[in-house]
């Protein structure tokens, strides 16, 4: 294929000068106002004393985040109504590097809400007696007279924030990019904070260790099965630009057979990012063993960016393929709902139960992606992207909620994970216990939670696309999963607490807030579901 | 030209299977780093096919974010490997099912 093409001596021959690319600051501020919070936080790191430098780090980590919120909800009223083959509102910039169109703005705002709940449980100092739920120095052997040395002088490491705001851009940029090598970075800068922090736990640091190295070594691995796919993709296409590969694959401009390949290799690496099976291996090591404020922020951030990036990649660039694509995706949800859920009841600790909770969930939101629906004349009908963009709100928010939860539950050794040591918790704190209950009851999709919305969203979504097997596959794997949420309920309100059951530590101020947030939050987005859906079902298709 | 794709793909997939059946975490990483290698290597042979400069910027972006990540991963497998004295993917498994 290639010795047709002939060779451009690409050194001797006169190019222009490269033109600087426009950046739109405005349309970028959200982005550009993490990625100087984080930066920022690596100077204070620098010059701030140790006195109050956890307590600046917070407020600049919470700062940033907050701003980007606030922008992102400007940009979003900015954004221009684009008419073309698929109506929808943004516009490129930075070369056609970053696209900031209506679902990209969207999940801006939701990953910032998850920052900001993250960023207020990383800042708990309550739970370990005045330390954070990191480990003071993470150079030092756990049990070494280091260890305790850096323990009795309240050493701490106050890199999370900057590192956490740093995997907060990556996922910002991660969703929004537009070219698959702004994706590859985005990607990167999204992971390697995460596999750091996933190391850095107080308590039981042999565990977290181990998750940081088994996050990292696959990780890493399908990171580069993306790329991999991405330079097939640009062998294809002669761009890395989505809407290039897109013009590629309509025209049938290539060989079949690197074209698929590309598909294909670029599925894996972000099927494993959102944790589906057969690439989920990673998820229940990782959440169970990472410090409990880094699962719950990267279980609603990663799976929010992570989605978005392969709706964007599957159905702008490779829609042209979906029916190659589609059959693979519709079997890869029907598995992964069906393992998930299976396998979590079998779990005894909470924090693995959770973690396969989430495997279950990624096949239920691939359902709706695999429905590739885009939305009919009338454009009543909820399409695949804003049914999505909906769930990934709901399960957010209730997985940080839960995890919050989690922190709170605890014993001499720490957090009490056990299902067993959850007995008797509804009696002897009927609140939390209540806001768990609520976490579970959306989780499982019970009405009047945010869950049932979300659930019905990519149902219909993918009954609109025509998969109605995998609609009805999905609503069994609900009633099987339900039975491991309900079964958390009726061992906090109905059980019998054990001897010396766990004592639930009172957390900051902050933890609290979270907690009722999210758990507001799960409820309002079930009884009054209105305004979001608008905004999700006027996000419009993905622009190029 | 072609020669050149056979050879990133022979490399990609001596890298993959090295991860596969490897024990010793540094060994995977450093076949991790075999596969970007190919992956660069792929990246430089489309980017002449085509004859633009696409492929060979993101080479050197792949060879950056390379240097990030062995700075990232050798911290942790450092760490690991001072709190057990041994390295190998085998004995972290205090986490299972």
């Amino acid at each position: 294929m290639s010795s047709l093409l002939p060779s451009v001596d690409l050194l001797s021959v006169d190019r222009p000068p490269i033109p600087a690319p426009e950046l739109d600051y405005l349309l970028l501020s959200p982005l550009l106002v993490v990625a100087a919070a984080a930066l920022i936080g690596v100077l204070v790191e620098a010059f701030c004393p140790r006195g109050p430098r956890f307590v600046v780090q917070t407020a600049l980590a919470g700062v940033g985040a907050l701003a980007a919120l606030v922008l992102s909800v400007v940009v979003y009223t900015e954004l221009d109504v684009v008419e073309g083959a698929v109506r929808g509102i943004g516009e490129t910039t930075g070369d056609g590097s970053v696209v900031i169109d209506g679902p990209g703005v969207i999940t801006w705002m939701m990953l910032a809400v998850f920052g900001l709940l993250g960023i207020a449980l990383f800042a708990d100092r309550k739970l370990e007696g005045g330390l954070s739920s990191f480990t003071g120095r993470a150079a030092d052997a756990p049990g070494s007279a280091d260890e305790a040395e850096a323990q009795r002088r309240g050493v701490e490491h106050t890199e999370v924030f900057p590192l956490a705001m740093f995997a907060l851009l990556g996922m910002m940029l991660f969703a929004t990019s537009n070219d698959l090598l702004t994706m590859f970075v985005a990607l990167e800068i999204l992971s390697l904070p995460l596999y750091l922090l996933c190391g850095l736990a107080r308590r039981r640091r042999l565990l977290s260790q181990e998750a940081a190295m088994k996050y990292f070594l696959l990780g890493a691995f399908s990171s580069v099965f993306f790329l991999y796919g991405a330079a097939l993709a640009y062998g294809y296409a002669g761009t890395f630009s989505l809407a290039g590969i897109e013009a590629a694959v309509v025209g049938r401009s290539g060989d079949d057979a690197l074209l698929l390949a590309a598909v294909a290799l670029m599925a894996v690496g972000l099927l494993f990012k959102i944790g589906a099976v057969p690439f989920h291996a990673w998820t229940p090591d990782v959440y169970q063993g990472a410090p409990t404020p880094v699962t719950a922020f990267m279980s609603a951030g990663t799976k929010a960016a992570a989605f978005i990036a392969l709706m964007r990649v599957l159905f702008v660039s490779f829609g042209g393929v979906a029916w190659d694509w589609r059959p693979a995706l519709w079997v890869v949800a029907a598995i992964t709902m069906v393992v998930g859920s299976l396998i979590a009841i079998a779990q005894s600790d909470v924090k693995r139960m959770l973690a396969y909770s989430s495997v279950a969930h990624a096949g239920f939101l691939l359902v709706g992606v695999s429905g590739a629906f885009g939305g009919n004349e009338g454009g009543n009908d909820i399409t695949s992207v804003s049914s999505v963009l909906f769930y990934l709100t709901v399960y957010g928010l209730a997985s940080i909620g839960a995890f919050a939860v989690v922190m709170l539950v605890r014993d001499a050794g720490g957090e009490a994970t056990h299902v067993s040591r959850w007995a008797g918790l509804g009696r002897d704190q009927p609140l939390l216990a209540g806001s768990f209950a609520i976490f579970m009851l959306s989780f499982a999709g019970i009405p009047l939670t945010g869950g049932f919305i979300g659930k019905w969203g990519v149902f219909a979504a993918a009954w609109s696309g025509g998969y109605w097997p995998l609609v009805v596959i999905g609503v069994v794997t609900s009633a099987i999963a339900a039975f491991f949420y309900v079964r958390m309920i009726v061992v906090m309100f109905f059980t019998d607490a054990e001897e010396g059951g766990p004592t639930v530590a009172v957390g900051g101020v902050a933890t609290t807030v979270v907690i009722v947030l999210a758990a507001v939050g799960t409820v309002a987005l079930g009884v009054l579901p209105g305004p979001a859906l608008d905004l999700v079902q006027h996000a419009g298709a993905f622009v190029r | 030209m072609n020669e050149y794709l056979a050879l990133s793909m022979i490399l990609f997939t001596i890298g993959a299977v090295g991860v596969l059946v490897r024990r010793n975490a540094i060994i995977v990483f450093m076949c991790v780093e075999l596969m970007l290698n190919a992956t660069n290597l792929a990246l430089v042979s489309f980017s002449r096919q085509h004859g633009n400069l696409d492929g060979q910027l993101a080479a050197f972006f792949v060879m950056v974010v390379a240097a990030a990540e062995v700075v990232v991963g050798l911290a942790i497998i450092v760490s690991i490997h001072r709190a057990r004295r041994s390295v190998s993917v085998d004995d972290a498994h205090l986490l299972n099912l």
